[in-house]
């Protein structure tokens, strides 16, 4: 029993001019199709290391990954990435970075006006249909970070990949792009897999929190489900005990990792 | 969900240049700064023309290089063009120079776009490339006029010796510069190689390609004229020659004007290909 996706004891061990670093070890995790899990742990511990291998971006040096059975050594649009930042092409408007991907993906499977209408849908989306000619550098943060949902969207990935997407955000437009991707993950059902580092936003968004411990040898330490009702409402959820105990537990983890990387505190 | 109407996701950029561009006083200076002080700077050059071309005329000495005076220069040069002649002078160098851009181009573009993507290409060239970068293009002459069977080939070989390597070394610092990332977006989409070429390194460094041209422009244009005092029989560096040998100054300065006209042109070119294919870094 391997389920929709699996990371199987992956481990890496990175070559650095001061010799071998072990980043990950026996990184393990199953995660069920349409699942919403963040990963969340201190700086440096290996999280985008981890999202990185499942997009084939890098190669573990032990274990592997499985998507639907399939083992993945490769990068591939069926596991789109949304990057944390700057990862628009600063010469193409906003329509021409999602048309590129759509292009990418589905050449050979639709028509030009087919991919035309796509690539406007998912742009809809994330309601950046306005902003379509223009350019990168002609749109705010969030904005960016919306084109860079579209454009990993329109690749109708089998797992969408989020490395700290709202990280750099304020936290206004943060909230309304957390609201949006709940909406957008409700009525696709994708399976995501992101990274953050706000324990509020892992609880409102997840199904499950996978906690990370300390590098170096990184590892899950600790898989918590989130059993609160969906869609969630962010200013009820501030009373709800199940969102309070949830945001408890990981702030104890995180806390607990401190304490022990804290060498006085051994 | 109506995250378009946050007001946060305003761009700050638009309001404040609305606010720059209003006022009769901001259009006044913006006027001052696109016409009026390019102007001042034209006048002021053919004032000082004028005065020395005065100079050398009123002094019985010199008197016989007036031709030099801008009165004469521009008759000359009106005369040049009515009769079609000038089109005949510069269309070779046009020619000579054009050929030489574009073999420089096609070979330095692919050696830059290497040594700016491949360590082992950049540590390899170096040295050499230092080195014969050093070499005055016009010291390559005498080996140029062997190797060549005719002057125009050996012309467009100094040339192309003297614009590639602005192009190589711009080429190779555009793609150095180039965000990592966007090579791991476009491996994200699946691309190889070629593709990566063409969707991510080549439009990444259009416009540092077009700076190291117009460079190249700059430089080509300097070689050009003194390349063409040997052998040829046309061109604008052989009018020159013919035109002092003729004692014709008025020619001879309605040429260098030319040179002079032609080689902003050139420039102006350039910088339109820069500002067309550049885009702005994002914050
Ligand atoms: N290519 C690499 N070569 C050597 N070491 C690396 C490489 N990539 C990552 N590392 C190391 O592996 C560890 C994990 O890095 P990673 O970027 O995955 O951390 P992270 O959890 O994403 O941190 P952050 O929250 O700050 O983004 C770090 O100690 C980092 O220095
Ligand atoms: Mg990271």
């Amino acid at each position: 029993m391997s389920g929709f996706l699996s990371l199987d004891r992956m481990g890496i061990v990175f070559e650095t001019r001061n010799g071998p670093y072990r980043a990950l070890q026996d990184v393990d995790l199953r995660i069920a199709q349409g699942e919403f899990v963040t990963v969340i742990g201190h700086s440096g511990c290996g999280k985008s290391t981890v999202l990185n291998i499942v997009a084939g971006l890098l190669r573990a040096t032990e274990g592997g990954v499985l998507l639907e059975n399939r083992e993945v050594n490769s990068p591939g649009p069926e596991r789109a990435v949304v990057f944390q930042n700057h990862s628009l092409l600063p010469w193409l408007t906003v329509y021409d970075n999602v048309r590129l991907a759509v292009d990418k993906v589905f050449r050979k499977t639709k028509s030009k006006i087919e991919r035309d209408e796509w690539t406007r849908h998912n742009l809809r989306l994330v309601q950046m249909n306005n902003a379509a000619d223009k350019r990168p550098s002609e749109i705010s943060g969030g904005m960016k970070q919306r084109v860079g949902i579209a454009r990993a969207l329109a690749m109708e990935p089998k797992v969408l990949l989020m490395d700290e997407p709202f990280g750099a955000l304020d936290a206004l437009t943060r909230a309304h792009l957390q609201d949006a991707l709940m909406t957008i993950h409700a009525d696709l059902g994708n399976t995501v897999i992101m990274i953050t580092h706000d324990v509020d936003e892992a609880v409102l968004l997840s199904d499950r929190i996978v906690m990370m411990t300390n590098g170096p040898a990184a590892t899950v330490g600790k898989v918590l489900s989130v059993s609160l009702a969906r869609p969630r409402k962010r200013l009820s959820l501030a009373d709800d005990t199940e969102y309070n105990r949830c945001r408890a537990d990981v702030m104890k983890f995180l806390y607990r990792q401190t304490e022990t990387d804290d060498p006085r505190a051994a | 969900m109506s995250i378009g109407e946050a007001t946060s996701e305003q761009t700050p950029d638009s309001t404040r240049m609305r606010w720059r561009r209003s006022g009769g006083a901001a259009l006044v200076v913006r006027g001052l700064h696109r016409a009026v002080y390019p102007l001042l700077g034209v006048a002021v050059l053919l004032a000082l023309w004028w005065y020395g071309g005065h100079l050398i005329a009123s002094d019985p000495a010199t008197e016989s290089f007036a031709g030099f005076g801008p009165g004469p220069t521009f008759a000359s040069l009106a005369d040049l063009i009515r009769s079609g002649q000038l089109w005949g002078i510069a269309y070779p160098s046009l020619h000579r120079i054009g050929l030489g851009l574009l073999w420089a181009t096609v070979l330095g573009v692919p050696i830059g776009v290497s040594i700016g993507y491949f360590r082992v290409a950049q540590e390899t060239t170096h040295i050499p490339f230092q080195f014969l970068r050093m070499i005055s293009p016009l010291a390559w002459m005498p080996i140029a006029v062997l190797a060549f069977a005719s002057w125009d080939g050996a012309i467009v070989f100094l040339i192309i010796v003297a614009a590639i390597w602005p192009i190589i070394f711009s080429t190779a610092h555009g793609v150095k510069r180039i965000d990592p990332l966007w090579f791991r977006v476009a491996r994200n989409l699946g691309a190889g190689g070629g593709q990566m070429l063409r969707r991510i390194i080549l439009p990444a460094i259009g416009q540092d390609v077009f700076a190291g041209i117009r460079l190249a422009v700059g430089v080509a244009w300097i070689v050009l004229v003194p390349a063409e005092y040997l052998g040829v029989t046309s061109g604008l560096g052989y009018a020159i020659n013919d035109a002092r040998d003729t004692l014709a100054y008025n020619d001879l300065a309605a040429i260098v004007v030319v040179i002079g006209v032609l080689g902003y042109a050139l420039d102006r070119i350039c910088l339109f290909l820069i500002q067309h294919f550049s885009w702005r870094v994002e914050l």
